[in-house]
């Protein structure tokens, strides 16, 4: 029989079976920000042990709250980076260089094909679009996975998602995902991967890929994965190609980590998109989803586009089509925050900030920020806010606010028209 | 190890986030402690108060479906712990929660829907405490004159974890 690409993973990196049905990983990186890994640094010296199992191995940025906000922030960003100096880590990216984690490091090069992947932040599940098991955790496994480079999971079933036809025009990879945690539940697939395949995951850039698998917990996912291809080498190569030599001989050795065709799944969800349309979210969690004819006309008071679901250039490059020569409505406040700094200079050189900033947007440096409600766009008590993130818990952007998730297109669209708008109107 | 059993918080709604047992904006806190004052703030459920007497005197808290879901922060775990609260038991958890609590060494005990119905069916007596017995898989839970006792299920490395007091004592004797 088979394996799929998580059970590769986990045959390959088995440290120990402490006890049925409980697998101790190998990690390959073990991924720090400056919300959960200061506490985790703090317990490592409280217990004597500030040390770390491979420091090539780890990498930090400063991304929830920066330049920091006030002390509280101030202190934690100074934690990570006081460590990151200590024990002189070479990948730690600080103001000036920082960008929301999860389009940082594989923008960096960091996550390959058949990696574990650990990260003390739920989106972690993004970086099994390379083809790699990506897991978020907590602290204390965060803790064990710097001092040790181990983290346990339970043996992971698999459940693959056939993406079959072809995107319609104006229908996003985050539509294609909202309708998949729609139709799976926000716990469908808890203790599960989730593996992407069909023609239309083939077709999608690493960007989408990425946008698929970061919202793969939504649906309680443990990582998503997509299998690595000649997409995922044409994106690693200016990382990979001293190591190879030529793109065959990389994409010879990654698709050993893809699912064997005889594999065995716990369950195959078939979904045709060929008739999807662009989706919204309508209440507090994210499998509440609607079609955009049915909530266009809903007023909003903010547009938020960025995040680690949403925040990468090709995401800039379709809102920027929508939104070029347009104004957005007086009633709507429009933020784009760039996921990183190559992002954000990508989108200048290429003059999308300038189509942003001519429709009324106000932009950002790279942060998650408004995403969780901790900066850069906090909403007040009763607003609502159309958002690319990846949230819609009650008071999840602020306090008494509501968030409707949805594609950059439909964001764009939004803006212009000050309540929700299908953007294929304006394709 | 860590104690467990007390007085029961019923709330009473699947799918109970970690925004809602501590909202990002708390995350900033470098310490535990400091946690404290904002358990649960912003869950909204009919009849629950976060500030109010039965939050304070909780120990143990009983839940739906999906407990924990969301952010991955431990801060949720810990909020319970300064707060008292060292065990949830519920239909279901979402993993990082549920790995996030047997890591701290306490306890996330998964109860069938009938089962968790039983206990609900105790949540308007005022006086309803659980006796929480982890090695030997047991909870008793008893209020209004009455009394019930259910057998659970947990994996032997989730009931390791809370002997050890927590993965990273574990983690450092083994690997």
């Amino acid at each position: 029989m088979g394996k799929t690409t998580a059970e590769k993973i986990f045959a390959s990196h088995l440290v120990d079976e402490p006890f049925p049905g409980t697998r101790v990983l190998r990690l390959d990186v073990v991924l720090c920000h400056e919300i959960t890994t200061p506490i985790a640094i703090d317990d490592l010296m409280a217990r004597g042990k500030d040390r770390i199992f491979d420091t090539a191995k780890i990498k930090a940025v400063i991304d929830h709250v920066t330049p920091s906000k006030d002390t509280k922030t101030a202190t934690q960003a100074k934690i990570l980076r006081d460590w990151a100096r200590r024990h002189d880590i070479k990948d730690f990216f600080d103001v000036g260089f920082n960008g929301v984690c999860h389009a940082l490091f594989p923008e960096k090069g960091f996550i390959r094909p058949g990696y574990t992947v650990i990260m003390g932040d739920s989106h972690t599940c993004t970086h099994g679009a390379f083809g790699a098991f990506a897991a978020g955790v907590g602290t204390t496994d965060l803790e064990v996975g710097i001092l040790k480079g181990v983290c346990a999971f339970r043996e992971p079933k698999t459940i693959r998602i056939n993406l079959n036809g072809t995107l319609p025009r104006g229908v996003y990879a985050k539509d294609v995902i909202l309708y998949v945690i729609g139709q799976l539940g926000v716990n469908g697939a808890t203790d599960r991967v989730m593996e992407f395949r069909g023609p239309v995951a083939d077709a999608m850039t690493m960007e989408s890929r990425m946008t698929l698998c970061n919202m793969a917990i939504e649906a309680g996912g443990t990582s998503g994965i997509c299998m690595p291809d000649a997409v995922t080498v044409d994106y690693l190569w200016p990382f990979i190609q001293h190591e190879y030599g030529a793109k065959d001989a990389a994409l010879a050795d990654f698709r050993k980590w893809c699912s064997d065709d005889d594999a065995e799944y716990e369950k195959v969800l078939d979904l045709d998109v060929s008739g999807l349309e662009p989706l919204v979210t309508y209440g507090y969690k994210p499998d509440l989803v609607k079609p955009i004819s049915e909530m266009a006309g809903t007023p909003v008071d903010q547009v938020y586009l960025g995040s680690c679901t949403n925040g990468r250039l090709e995401d800039l490059r379709v809102a920027a089509a929508i939104l070029k020569g347009k104004k957005i409505a007086p009633n709507v406040r429009g933020i784009l925050s760039p996921a990183t700094p190559k992002v954000y200079q990508d989108a200048m050189h290429e003059g999308l900030l300038d189509i942003f900033m001519d429709a009324g947007f106000c932009v950002t440096n790279p942060t998650c920020g408004a995403c969780l409600g901790m900066s850069n766009g906090v909403l007040a008590e009763g607003e609502v806010c159309a958002s690319t993130t990846n949230r819609n818990f009650m008071g999840r952007m602020g306090k008494g606010g509501m968030v409707h998730l949805m594609s950059p297109a439909t964001s764009a669209a939004t803006a212009i028209e000050g309540q929700m708008a299908d953007p294929r109107k304006y394709l | 190890m860590k104690t467990f059993g007390g007085p029961v918080l019923f709330l009473d709604r699947a799918d109970i986030n970690t925004d809602e047992i501590i909202p990002a904006k708390y995350l900033t806190e470098i310490t535990k402690e400091d946690l404290k004052p904002y358990i649960l703030e912003d869950l909204k459920l009919p009849g629950f108060d976060p500030k109010g007497p039965k939050t304070k005197s909780a120990r143990v808290i009983v839940s739906r479906a999906n407990f924990g879901c969301g952010s991955s922060r431990e801060h949720a775990p810990w909020v319970f712990e300064v707060n008292g609260i060292t065990a949830v038991v519920a239909e279901s958890f979402a993993r990082i929660f549920r790995q996030n609590m047997f890591n701290c060494g306490m306890a996330a005990i998964e109860l069938p829907k009938e089962k968790v119905d039983a206990l609900f069916g105790y949540a308007n007596f005022s006086d309803v405490t659980m006796a929480l017995d982890v090695e030997g898989q047991a909870l008793t839970i008893k209020g209004g004159g009455k009394e019930d006792t259910f057998r659970f299920d947990i994996s032997p490395f989730d009931k390791a974890l809370v002997l050890a007091g927590g993965w990273v004592d574990y983690a450092d004797q083994k690997y």
